[in-house]
Parts: structure tokens; sequence; C-alpha cells
């Protein structure tokens, strides 16, 4: 998804002669070869959990709720139970790779679903102009402005046991006006361009324009919108499910957290209990953060430091410059 | 002008969705506050079921707008019902909210700042070298952005709780402590407040680093830092009246957004730490079903919020001449 996106930075007029599977390989090459590093590695660990979010609860070793009889103590790291045990003897593992599933699947739903309603939102606000404008910017802008947790907190507390499709849907509805926003600006930018002004001279009509002439010069932005909306409900879910508010029943990365919480693993210095799935999310986190960074120094030159940084001479030449300076020379005049 | 009046419209809007959504939330869904202190007090007669009804204003009020012009009448007198939750019957909302909100404005207020200044001051560091050892450990940083607040609460409540018991595992100050202006009290504050307020900035710090140093990187290759360069100027000079003064607009005005997120706390840290903020109190009233009290909560914070977004606006403006001239 993020490999297509890519491809169209530079704002081109979709035409004939660029359709075709073929092409499409050869677009999703290229963009695979202009993707930075770090956004490399986000959509490999994002590709991993993916696989174990699909085959998760099939390779199983246990149920994730397969309690060892007689024991009453979370058990440390064996070779039975790989990750260990919690405090009833059910494996950390099984429930780890059952419960990814409903992680990633509110993610990605909520992903969809707000970036929708962020694409739909944005377009028709930037496009129309005028009262709509105004109308549609004053909606986006008063739910920026709501306090999404503690409204989460709130709803939740009224829908007690809250299926990954409620939660999806109540976090989208919260989550959408962050893309919408930066989706206007970009419509309102582009609308202003010489294609588009030709488009409407031509007589194209307004959904033509919108689909053909605008939106596949925000496939860019749009992904950075819908990968940091995901990251944004997976933390978001998994945090509510971690202070209780979701069904306790229903295995996910927040859940079990939520289990050792309250279980005391802290205290009992059952570390394995919390830190595996932990970590799980904060990777979760972290491959969406390099994406969302990959995609950022794409569009933005000037944030390719690092890497563009060249060194002629054991001096460092600032690649943005229009003029580049020797900035040794200037600290040594200082 | 055209601006002020648009933006004075939106503030109106959102305080009227604020308290909008507030009343409309219990009425929505079912639940019923008598049936809530009624479980507490098990036993259930005619008479108390209706002295309840009143006390709690709850019961047959009429149509919906009148229920709603009601309710409008009992926020603006800051009238905001009596808590139900076991042990806090019969508080009043208002008395609770102003026992819990200190702790919350203390803790996240001061870690917020903390990590507002030391985030924005790295930021500048590492977007005067790019690709120095500063630049460099961004990556890191934006690891523990993505992390959950409470993974890294419960790693360091880990370590420094349980594995060397440095700190205590929560609570915000020793029970059995005179709660006053005392030395013992204070310092027991202190250390209890410590571990949070470490979660809280260690989460937080990258993210004003980041823009810091983005915004920054743009600046610094704008023409008059080159002029201020060539002219022979000192490099801090450089790097904070001509390049940090200009580059820090975007992270001004989102402290002073944040300041309002202050409020609606660190939810997840203070159920973590059990810290009897704002956000802890929340998560109880929830769990014990108290309408009154969430309603209450959700309205200080959702004001706070808008206030702090008021603020937001007028920093920008006075900060920010560009802004004035454009709106002017």
């Amino acid at each position: 998804m993020s490999a297509t996106a890519v491809s169209e930075t530079v704002p081109v007029a979709a035409g004939p002669g660029r359709r075709g599977p073929a092409a499409l390989v050869r677009t999703l090459r290229s963009g695979w070869v202009q993707l930075p590093l770090k956004a490399k590695i986000g959509v490999v660990m994002l590709g991993a959990f993916l696989i174990v979010a699909i085959i998760g609860p099939y390779v199983a070793p246990f149920s994730p709720n397969h309690v060892t009889p007689s024991q009453y103590e979370a058990e440390g790291l064996t070779a039975k139970h790989l990750l260990g045990t919690d405090n009833l003897g059910q494996d950390i593992l099984s429930q780890m790779l059952v419960g990814t599933r409903s992680t990633v699947l509110i993610g990605l739903l909520t992903g969809l679903i707000a970036t929708t309603l962020s694409v739909a939102v944005g377009t028709a606000a930037g496009y129309l102009g005028g009262w709509g404008d105004e109308a549609l910017s004053l909606v986006s802008n008063v739910f920026l402005v709501l306090p999404a947790l503690p409204l989460l907190v709130v709803i939740l507390g009224f829908f007690p046991n809250a299926g990954n499709l409620l939660i999806a849907v109540v976090l989208s509805v919260l989550g959408w006006p962050w893309g919408a926003r930066v989706i206007r600006a970009q419509t309102l930018a582009l609308s202003n361009r010489d294609f588009v002004l030709a488009a409407r001279e031509v007589g194209e009509s307004p959904s033509r324009i919108i689909f053909y002439e605008l939106l596949p010069n925000e496939v860019g932005l749009i992904a950075a919108s819908f990968v940091g909306t995901v990251l944004y409900a997976i933390l978001t879910s998994v945090a509510l499910a971690f202070i209780g508010l979701t069904d306790p029943t229903a295995w996910s990365y927040g859940t079990i957290l939520d289990n050792a919480f309250t279980e005391n693993a802290v205290q009992t210095g059952a570390w394995w209990w919390f830190i595996f799935p932990g970590m799980a999310v904060a990777l979760l986190g972290m491959s969406l953060v390099l994406i969302n960074f990959g995609l950022d120094e794409l569009s933005n030159p000037r944030l390719r430091a690092a890497r563009g940084l060249r060194r002629i001479g054991r001096r460092a030449w600032r690649p943005a410059d229009p003029t580049p300076v020797l900035r040794d020379y200037v600290e040594e005049m200082a | 002008m055209q601006f002020v009046v648009r933006r004075l419209a939106f503030y109106v809007v959102a305080v009227w969705t604020a308290v909008t959504v507030n009343f409309l939330i219990p009425r929505v869904v079912p639940g019923n506050a008598v049936d809530a202190v009624l479980g507490q007090i098990r036993s259930s007669t005619p008479q108390l079921v209706n002295a309840l009804k009143k006390q709690l204003g709850v019961g047959d009020q009429g149509s919906i707008l009148s229920q709603y012009v009601h309710y409008w009448d009992n926020v603006i007198h800051l009238n905001l019902g009596i808590s139900t939750s076991p042990g806090i019957y019969p508080t009043p909302v208002l008395t609770e909210i102003g026992r819990t909100l200190p702790w919350t404005l203390g803790l996240v207020g001061i870690a917020t700042i903390l990590s507002f200044a030391i985030g924005t001051l790295l930021g500048v560091f590492a977007a005067w070298r790019p690709g120095g050892w500063l630049d460099r450990l961004m990556p890191s940083l934006t690891f523990l952005q993505a992390t959950p607040y409470f993974f890294l609460a419960l790693v360091l409540l880990y370590f420094f709780s349980q594995k060397i018991a440095v700190f205590p595992f929560g609570q915000s100050y020793q029970l059995g402590d005179t709660v006053g202006f005392n030395w013992a009290f204070i310092g027991s504050v202190i250390t209890h407040g410590l571990l949070p307020a470490l979660t809280i900035v260690l989460t937080s710090i990258g993210g004003w680093m980041l823009q810091m140093r983005n915004v920054m990187l743009t600046t610094i290759s704008e023409d008059y830092v080159l002029v201020a360069q060539a002219k022979g100027l000192s490099s801090r000079r450089v790097m904070f009246t001509y390049g940090a003064r200009n580059a820090v607009l975007p992270n001004i005005a989102g402290f002073s957004l944040a300041l309002g997120f202050v409020v609606a706390g660190a939810i997840v840290m203070e159920v973590v730490f059990s810290y009897p903020g704002v956000g802890f109190t929340l998560v109880q009233a929830v769990g014990n079903s108290d309408v009154p009290l969430m309603q209450g909560l959700f309205l200080v914070i959702s004001l706070a919020v808008l206030t702090a977004s008021l603020l937001a606006d007028i920093v920008y403006v006075v900060a920010d001449p560009r802004a004035r001239s454009r709106q002017a």
C-alpha cells in the first residue's frame, strides 16, 4: 500500500496508458526501490504482524484459555511455554498469537473507515469551498478539539464487552478529522494548479476531477494519514483494553496486559507476562512510525539529512541549501 | 476581524457540542443512577426511591427539551449533581473534581512542561548537526513514542519498584502521612510523582524533538540564516536568535494545546500508578456506573481542552507577526 503511494508524489494527471498489471508491477517495484530504508524495515515488520494476525490462531501451541491444573503462580520461560505462563498456567505465546488478530484488525478497520471519512470530507471541503467548506471544517475542528480518550472511556463505559467492530467504529468517529484537515489543505492547494483549472475549463464533471485529477495526486498524503490512523487506533484500543473497558474474554494484546496488571504481575516479578505483549505493541507501532517516516522523507527531501549529507574534503555540505555552505568554515570563523 | 469572528463561532459551537454530548450520553444509553445508589444501600422502599430520585435529579422531568434546558441551567451554575460511587456518595461532583484536579494538574503539568522544554532544545541541536549523534538518536526516541505509555510505565515500575525498590508502586503519597504543608508529606508526594512524571516525559519528548528538528531544518536552510552565518555571527546566535526563534512557533502552538490535554490527563498513566487524578477517577466512575461524576469530569476535561485551544490561538497571533498581518 505504501509502495504504490510513493510513486505519485509528483503531481501527474493520471492518463491512459499507465494501466494494466504490468504497469502496476513496474510502479510497485520502482516505488519499493525509491522507498527509504526506514520505510522498508517498517513494511517488512508490518508484514510479519499481518502474517501472524492471519495464521496466529492456527499455529498457537495451546489454546489461549488452556489452564494448567493446580498451577497458581505465573511460570517463567520453559521449553514447553516459550514465553512463560500467566498465574493460571495459560500460555502467553498462544495468547499473543491469537490476540494479534484482534489488535491488528481494529487498527486496519479504523484506518479504513476513518481514512474514507477523512478523504470524503477533506476533498469535499477543499474542492467545494465557500459555505460547504466552512461547515465541514467547523465540524472537523470541533471533533479535533474534543478529548478523544476520555470520551472513548465514557462511551465504552456504557457498552461493556464491546466487540472489535464497535470499537473500530467509535475510534473512527473520533479519529477522522486529523486526516481530513491535511487532505483539505492539499486539495485546496491542488485546486488552483493549472491541470485542475484546465480540466474544469474543458468541462470535466466535479466527480471526474476529484477522482481522476485530485485524488491520484493525494495518494501519498492519504497513505500517510491511513498509517497514522492505524497507529492511533492500535495504541488507543490497546490502552482501552488495558484499562479494562473491552470484552475481557476476547484475546488481544490489551487484554493480556490488563490481566497481567490486575493480577499483579509487576509486583510478583512475572516480567514475561507484560514485557512480551508490550514489546509486540511497541514493535507494531514502530513499524507504522517507520513507514510514515519514510513517506515523509519522500515528500520532503530536506528531511533526508543523514542520507543526503555529502562529505567533501572532510567538510559537511548541507544538501538542501541552494548555495551550499561549508559549515565547518563558518564555525571556524565564529 | 473575520478571523476572530470565525474562531469565536468555532468556540461557541465546540462548547455547545461538549455540553450536548455530555447531556446526551446517559440518555441514549440505559443505566440508572438510583439503582447505583440502591445497590449500595441494599434496601429499597418507594419513599427511598423517590427521595433518591429527587436528590440525584433523575426520573420524570418532562420532555427531553425541558431536560436539556434544565441541564444547561445546571452547567452554568456549576451544579453538577451528586456522585453515586460507593465511598463517595453523597459528595457533590464539584467537590470530587476539586479534590482530584490538583493531582493531575501538578503531575502531568510539570511533566508536560519539562518534556516540551527539553524536547524542543534537543530538537534544535539535532537539526543544527544533521547526521550528528543526536540526530541519529532520533529513531530510538521514535521507538519510545510508538511505545504505549503503559508499557513503558510497567517496565519502569518493574525495574524501579520491584527489582530495586527505589520508587513506590503507586498512589500519590504514603498512606498515613499527614496531608498538609509539612516536609514528610511533600517529600512523599515528590517520590511518588517522580516515576509517573518520568514515563510521561520519556514517551512525549520524541514528538517535541522531531517537530522542532523538522521545522528547524527548513528554517536554517533559509537565505537569511545563510546571511547571518556569512556576516560572521556566532554559531549560538545564529542557532537560537535566527533559527530556533523562528522554528519554535509550531511547537509553541502544540504546547498550548498539550496544556489542555494535561487535564484530560494521562488516563492510562494514572491507572497504572493508581494516581488519584482526573483520569483515574474517571475510569473508576465508569466502573461504578457513576453517571454524574463521569459527566462532570468529562465536562471539566473538555472545557479545559477548549480553553487551551483558545490560548493556543492567542499565543500564535501574539508570537507570529505574520499571523497578525494575515488576519488583520
